[in-house]
């Protein structure tokens, strides 16, 4: 299988922050790669160096065949982006910012327009199509900025963030369409920082922190590396340190402890069986249990467990300044 | 498609995007057309009065005048328009589409023209109102308007530069007015340059913006026998000194503008 995006040791500085640091990419034709991290692990930077809106300061990439930086002009007709931020035109109505990308693209007229409209009814913004953007609600800017990508058909898709910011309904009906996308065959990279996003839409997932890949492979191996089920536990008031010393004996690695919830997160093996002893002990041992689960881990697992923080700690460090 | 017709095509395209802004935000246009008004009704009524021009009125003098001063002024459209795009999600979208690296800016200037057009033809109409008049026949007059815009069209790609090297857009407000005030008012705009002291004259009988007014001046025939007649080459000769520099202005700022443009660091 070729790779249709293929980057190696992507370096890029932003003054004295070292936004990306050796970052190698590839993607197969016609998958999904995820590429996940934290704020500020360098997602934006790898999308803007390999859509030709930003240099890099070494490495090397191709897209579509194209070199990214010898000839820029001839990736930029191979792809479609949808950034984080939405970038369309808010006082052209939905139906001029589609028409001009597709001029821009060089369709042509009748086709721009064509193709306009019908991007317009598969997203849902027909009714919308004639009223200025400024109009429209942030899910229907967002829909509107990703049909933006898809005007010209290009082989090669970059969505970066694209649910970011969204309510839940419209973060569902996005995935919906670019379920869609990819059942015709687009090789698509997308970047996020939502583990459940990751785990749903992409074939390959490459975990990155500080500029750096982390991990790299598919939704179950990642969660294969940190090993097999998990008790969580939340037990009564004075029960933490009790409750600590029963599960120390059933964990398999190291127990996860929220002293302020009284939550334990256990790595565990033996499933439902497990389960039922480890609460024959607690009980055995005079812990009240108030709420008990068993689970396959989660990419949050992943991320705690290969970066030492999680995913969206630092989105919500962010969002309290 | 050779680089220059794709910069023209598309920058077709982005002068119609911008167009449509205007109709949508008529804002902006309401204050394209008013100013121009009262600038005229200001210098034809509060200063008239005390201006003394030899052999004419000073309506007919001052009309092209306040023509020249609008249209430079007109420019920091430009560099605003520029620098409120380049703030936007849009100009990424721009960024990462097959098309001309010179478009955003040339269809920026070409989309200004039509404010300038616009904001002429009020003028025009409100100095009939005040008592201008066109003596010299409505060829000649057209082509005073012509170098008008040519000539601002100049500016504007000095100030679409300009829109591309500020931060934001309040900036681009503050120093346009400090180099268009100076440039318009040091002139011949208001005043026969014969009357200032002389190093300003000295400035304005050589400042591009008196030459395009005489110009103006000439095609209209607003000059009467009896009017001071100008002193040095440039005002003697000026369609040919505003020809001038209106070339060497966008030989210099076009190619300028669209390396910065192209250059421009992603802001984010």
């Amino acid at each position: 299988m070729t790779n249709i995006i293929e980057a190696r040791g992507l370096v890029k500085h932003y003054g004295e922050v070292k936004a990306l640091d050796g970052l190698d990419v590839s993607v197969p034709e016609g998958t999904i790669l995820g590429l996940l991290g934290p704020n500020g692990a360098g997602k934006t930077t790898a999308v803007s160096i390999l859509t030709t809106l930003t240099s890099a300061d070494a490495g090397s990439a191709t897209v579509a065949g194209a070199d990214v930086f010898s000839s820029p002009g001839e990736v930029r007709k191979r792809i479609g982006l949808s950034g984080q931020y939405a970038a369309v035109d808010e006082h052209l109505t939905g139906f001029e910012n589609l028409d001009m990308i597709g001029r821009l693209y060089r369709l042509g007229k009748v086709t721009s327009r064509q193709r306009a409209r019908e991007l317009l009814d598969r997203f849902d913004l027909a009714d919308a199509a004639d009223r200025p953007v400024k109009t429209y609600s942030g899910g229907m800017r967002r829909r509107l900025d990703l049909a933006g990508a898809l005007v010209a058909e290009t082989p090669v898709l970059f969505l970066d963030e694209p649910t970011s910011g969204l309510d839940p309904r419209s973060r569902i009906e996005l995935w919906a369409i670019i379920g869609e996308l990819v059942a015709r065959g687009t090789t698509l990279l997308l970047t996020t920082q939502y583990l459940e996003e990751a785990d749903r839409l992409a074939d390959d997932i490459l975990v990155i922190d500080h500029g750096k890949a982390i991990a790299h492979g598919t939704a179950n191996r990642l969660k294969d590396m940190v090993g097999g089920e998990r008790i969580e536990v939340t037990v009564g008031d004075h029960d933490l340190s009790n409750a600590r010393s029963v599960m120390s004996t059933f964990s398999l690695g190291e127990m996860q402890v929220d002293e302020r919830n009284r939550h334990l997160v256990v790595p565990v093996s033996g499933g439902a069986a497990a389960l039922t002893q480890a609460l024959r002990s607690l009980d055995g041992a005079g812990v009240e249990v108030r709420d008990v689960m068993l689970r396959r881990p989660t990419l949050d697992d992943v991320f705690l467990t290969l970066t030492g923080h999680a995913a969206e700690e630092e989105e919500s460090v962010e969002e309290l300044v | 498609m050779s680089r220059i017709a794709a910069a023209l095509g598309d920058g077709a395209v982005i002068a119609k995007r911008n167009l449509i802004k205007i109709k949508r935000v008529p804002d902006i246009l309401i204050f394209v057309l008013i100013s121009p008004i009262m600038f005229v009704l200001l210098f034809a009524y509060v200063f008239g009065g005390s201006i003394d021009i030899p052999g004419g009125s000073y309506r007919e003098f001052l009309i092209a005048g306040i023509f020249a001063q609008t249209v430079v002024f007109g420019a920091t459209f430009t560099g605003v328009g520029l620098a409120d795009d380049m703030q936007k999600g849009i100009i990424n979208r721009f960024r990462s589409l097959p098309m001309s690296r010179a478009a955003v800016v040339v269809g920026r200037t070409a989309s200004d023209v039509v404010y300038n057009v616009l904001s002429l033809i009020i003028m025009a109409l409100s100095g009939l109102v005040v008592g201008w008049r066109i003596h010299n026949g409505f060829a000649s007059a057209l082509a005073a308007f012509g170098l008008l815009l040519l000539f601002a069209y100049a500016i504007s790609w000095i100030m679409a530069f300009v829109g591309l090297i500020v931060p934001s857009v309040e900036v681009i407000n503050n120093a346009g007015f400090m180099v268009i005030f100076p440039l318009t008012f040091v002139a011949n705009t208001f005043v026969p340059s014969q009357n200032l002291p002389t190093p300003l004259r000295v400035f304005a009988e050589w400042n591009p913006v008196s030459a395009v007014t005489q110009a103006a001046r000439e095609g209209f025939g607003n000059l009467p026998v009896g009017t001071p007649e100008p002193t040095g080459w440039a005002l003697e000769s000026p369609v040919l000194y505003t020809l001038i520099w209106t070339l060497v202005i966008i030989a210099i700022f076009a190619p300028l503008s669209v390396r910065r443009y192209r250059t421009m660091a992603h802001r984010r």
